[in-house]
């Protein structure tokens, strides 16, 4: 209730202020999950940056704790573009359209990881941590959370009780440090994030063990809202597509691990939509 | 030897310094106690509102069983400044059921496992928190324990969700306790360092007269003891009163022993006077027999030369034989005429050509100006033996004081002469008749005056005066015979 009409307030406060700034461009905001900040907040700033010069138009970012929050504020128009997981973008796809595809390794491509301590030496897959204490990233990623409870299924195992305890980390960097610290015996995160902590602080990741990686799933898109214009839709879009193609934006993929941006299609997300109709998620 | 028979030059500053150091150290034990007890207060406020700080934030964590987040406020909160003085080794949040939530150290303590599996401290603990009700935190401090905890409800409106358990080392705990102990010692020595000195010389203060006197007093009895420095102790309290009490009884002591000697002396002479007047007047008879036969036997015409030679002898002999007797028979009763101021000046003619032989400064004074109810001529025989004394005595060159005079209703006359000393020896056996010392003369003339003095009822003292003077004083009183 309390939390209902704190947004309430919130949004009564946003429309006064965007009304004040009618005479200017509108703002494009783009929303922003722990899981895709994971504290580079300097690094989000330059590139906001980036996008309001590219751009030509104010940019915005916004940052809600959950996918679901910025589902939620597209439906409000709060939000104009987001980057959602892989299931959250499929969740909402009513509301939102497909944008771009960040591309890891040259590819829009990542897997899940399972990983367990380094000292554990006897866990050789997601069925040797039956009762123990499980770090998942966010209930709507996929590899932080689909794709071990989808194996979970298709083993025959309860997701609710297979394991004695599970939390959620919101960033998939932190499922690393909670095995590494030992507050879990095993979590499951992308690829893609194991493998950036692991040029930035190979002494964190070297204290886990990958269990095993899944196969490829699309990485997770950066979405619009479907009832953005198209202009801005198309604006927005080029500017992430050419990103790759000036030293600027080279520098910042760089830093984000990326290699750019690409254009794709649900093709791309066929096989989380289908876990997600075998868990019965849509 | 036992602590209670030492000197009290000892006693008295031991006995002072046992009870500063005593009070030094209650003082320093005093003072250390109520720093441990400010520092581990001071620390268990300062843990507690770190428990404080966080309980909030973690009360919504594990209302929404968010784990990770918990993890989080435990883990920022436990690092803390380099310049903090509480610094928390680990922190553990347990739930109602005393099972671990989330803690900073999870391989140490897992999640899920209950405090009982954690060890003794633990297991401690967990019935401390079991017994804990409302908001308010505890610190712990178990005996023998490396660590002290903190134990704060994790509640909100009376609800409490679990606690939190903030893990200290007591490590940190020593050296800020080392500074504080350490002021605390400081004091004390000062204390000490202050005290002690001024105690002992104190004590020797206090002691040393009492000591002193202790000594003399032993002494007293056996010998005279030494002289008591006056500037030992002037005060006038116990101790004051107690020199003085001793310098009276050591006067009394002294006064009581002269009068003894004297009374023996006078005594002795007293004998000595009546064994002489006693051989003298049983001599006498005979001896006026003998003179009147001798006298006699001279107007004798029939006899010899040799006879008369002999007779010749024989009355020489007894003739000086008279004069002894008459010598020793001091007789003072004799009528005679009253004092008057001219027979005293007489005697100065008297002796003044002795006096010139010697070229002796005579130095007189007579206040006598009028006739004085004495026999003049046992005051002459007095006086011209006293300065015929003196004179002989006296050096070449040297002086010979006379005083005269009357006082209290006495005549007082007083002859002194530097030169030659009397032992006290000497002085003791000075008045008897034919004294070994005596150096010319029959040695009857102090013998005489002092009979004489003594039939006038009177008194004569010897004494030495500064280092080379005798004086001779004879009191005298006066019969009013008018």
């Amino acid at each position: 209730m309390k939390l209902l009409s704190l947004l309430r307030i919130f949004t009564l406060c946003w429309t006064l202020v965007s009304g004040m700034a009618l005479a200017e461009p509108a703002t494009l905001r783009l929303g922003i999950t722990p899981a895709m900040a994971h504290g580079q907040y300097a690094l989000l700033e330059e590139w906001r940056s980036y996008l309001q010069a590219k751009l030509g138009r104010p940019v915005e970012f916004i940052f809600r704790n959950s996918y679901q929050e910025h589902v939620d504020l597209m439906k409000l128009r709060k939000l104009d573009f987001s980057w959602l997981s892989a299931p959250a973008y499929l969740e909402s796809r009513p509301y939102c359209k497909l944008l771009a595809t960040p591309l890891f390794q040259g590819r829009p491509y990542e897997r899940a990881y399972l990983i367990v301590s380094a000292d554990d030496h006897t866990t050789h897959s997601l069925l040797d941590l039956k009762g123990k204490i499980f770090a998942y990233a966010d209930p709507s990623s996929n590899t932080g959370y689909l794709v071990p409870l989808h194996q979970l299924q298709q083993a025959g195992m309860d997701s609710g009780t297979y394991f004695r305890k599970t939390f959620f980390t919101r960033d998939h960097q932190k499922i690393v440090a909670a095995v590494a610290i030992g507050l879990a015996d095993g979590g499951a995160l992308s690829g893609f994030f194991w493998e950036v902590l692991d040029q930035s602080r190979p002494d964190i990741t070297r204290q886990t063990r990958i269990v095993s990686k899944s196969a490829e799933y699309g990485m997770p898109p950066l979405v619009a809202r479907s009832t953005l214009n198209k202009q801005d839709f198309a604006l927005m879009q080029k500017v992430l597509l050419n990103m790759s193609t000036d030293s600027e934006g080279i520098r910042l993929l760089e830093r984000l691990k990326l290699n750019g941006f690409a254009k794709t299609s649900d093709r791309l997300y066929r096989n989380v939509f289908l876990m997600m109709k075998r868990e019965g998620k849509l | 030897m036992s602590f209670m028979n030492l000197s009290y030059r000892y006693k008295v500053p031991l006995w002072g310094s046992f009870l500063i150091v005593v009070s030094a150290l209650a003082v320093s034990a005093s003072f250390m106690l109520n720093a441990y007890n400010k520092l581990e207060n001071d620390l268990a406020i300062e843990s507690e509102q770190l428990g404080y700080s966080l309980k909030s934030n973690l009360f919504s964590a594990m209302l929404q069983d968010d784990v990770w987040r918990a993890f989080e406020i435990i883990a920022e909160a436990s690092q803390r400044p380099a310049s903090a003085r509480v610094h928390v080794e680990s922190m553990v949040v347990v739930d109602n059921a005393l099972r671990v939530v989330v803690s900073t150290h999870p391989k140490e303590t897992p999640m899920l496992t209950t405090m009982g599996e954690l060890g003794a401290e633990f297991r401690e603990l967990a019935t401390r928190i079991s017994v804990m009700s409302g908001e308010q935190a505890k610190t712990v401090y178990l005996r023998h324990s490396k660590h002290y905890y903190s134990l704060t409800p994790i509640s909100k409106d009376n609800t409490r969700l679990g606690t939190l358990v903030i893990v200290h080392s007591r490590d940190v705990f020593l050296p800020l306790y080392a500074d504080s102990a350490w002021d605390a010692l400081s004091v004390g020595g000062l204390i000490l360092a202050i005290l002690l000195p001024f105690n002992w010389y104190w004590g020797q203060r206090m002691a040393l007269p009492l000591v002193q006197l202790a000594a003399r007093m032993e002494q007293l009895g056996k010998k005279w003891p030494e002289k008591l420095d006056p500037a030992l102790y002037e005060y006038h309290d116990e101790l004051g009163s107690l020199f003085e009490a001793y310098h009276h009884l050591l006067k009394d002591l002294k006064a009581k022993e002269t009068l003894e000697a004297r009374m023996v002396q006078s005594e002795r002479l007293a004998a000595l006077g009546q064994l002489a007047a006693g051989i003298a007047h049983e001599i006498n008879n005979p001896l006026s027999g003998m003179l009147t036969a001798i006298d006699t036997l001279k107007y004798h015409t029939d006899t010899s030369p040799l006879t008369q030679k002999t007779i010749a002898l024989i009355e020489r002999g007894l003739n000086q034989v008279k004069e002894t007797v008459a010598a020793l028979l001091v007789e003072s009763k004799v009528k005679s005429r009253t004092l008057t101021p001219q027979d005293i000046e007489d005697v100065l003619m008297l002796i003044s050509p002795m006096s010139s032989r010697k070229a002796l400064h005579i130095a007189w004074h007579n206040s006598i100006s009028e006739e004085i109810g004495l026999p003049a001529t046992c005051i002459r025989q007095i006086l011209i033996n006293l300065l015929m004394n003196a004179i002989k005595a006296a050096a070449h060159q040297g002086e010979v004081a006379c005083d005269i005079g009357i006082e209290a209703a006495q005549l007082r006359i007083s002859v002194s002469n530097n030169g030659k000393m009397l032992t006290e020896e000497q002085i003791a056996h000075l008045f008897e008749p034919f004294a070994a010392f005596s150096e010319g003369g029959h040695g009857l003339g102090l013998w005489v005056t002092y009979q004489v003095v003594q039939q006038l009822g009177g008194n004569i003292t010897v004494s030495r005066e500064m280092k080379d003077r005798m004086n001779f004083r004879v009191t005298i009183p006066i019969e009013n015979e008018t």
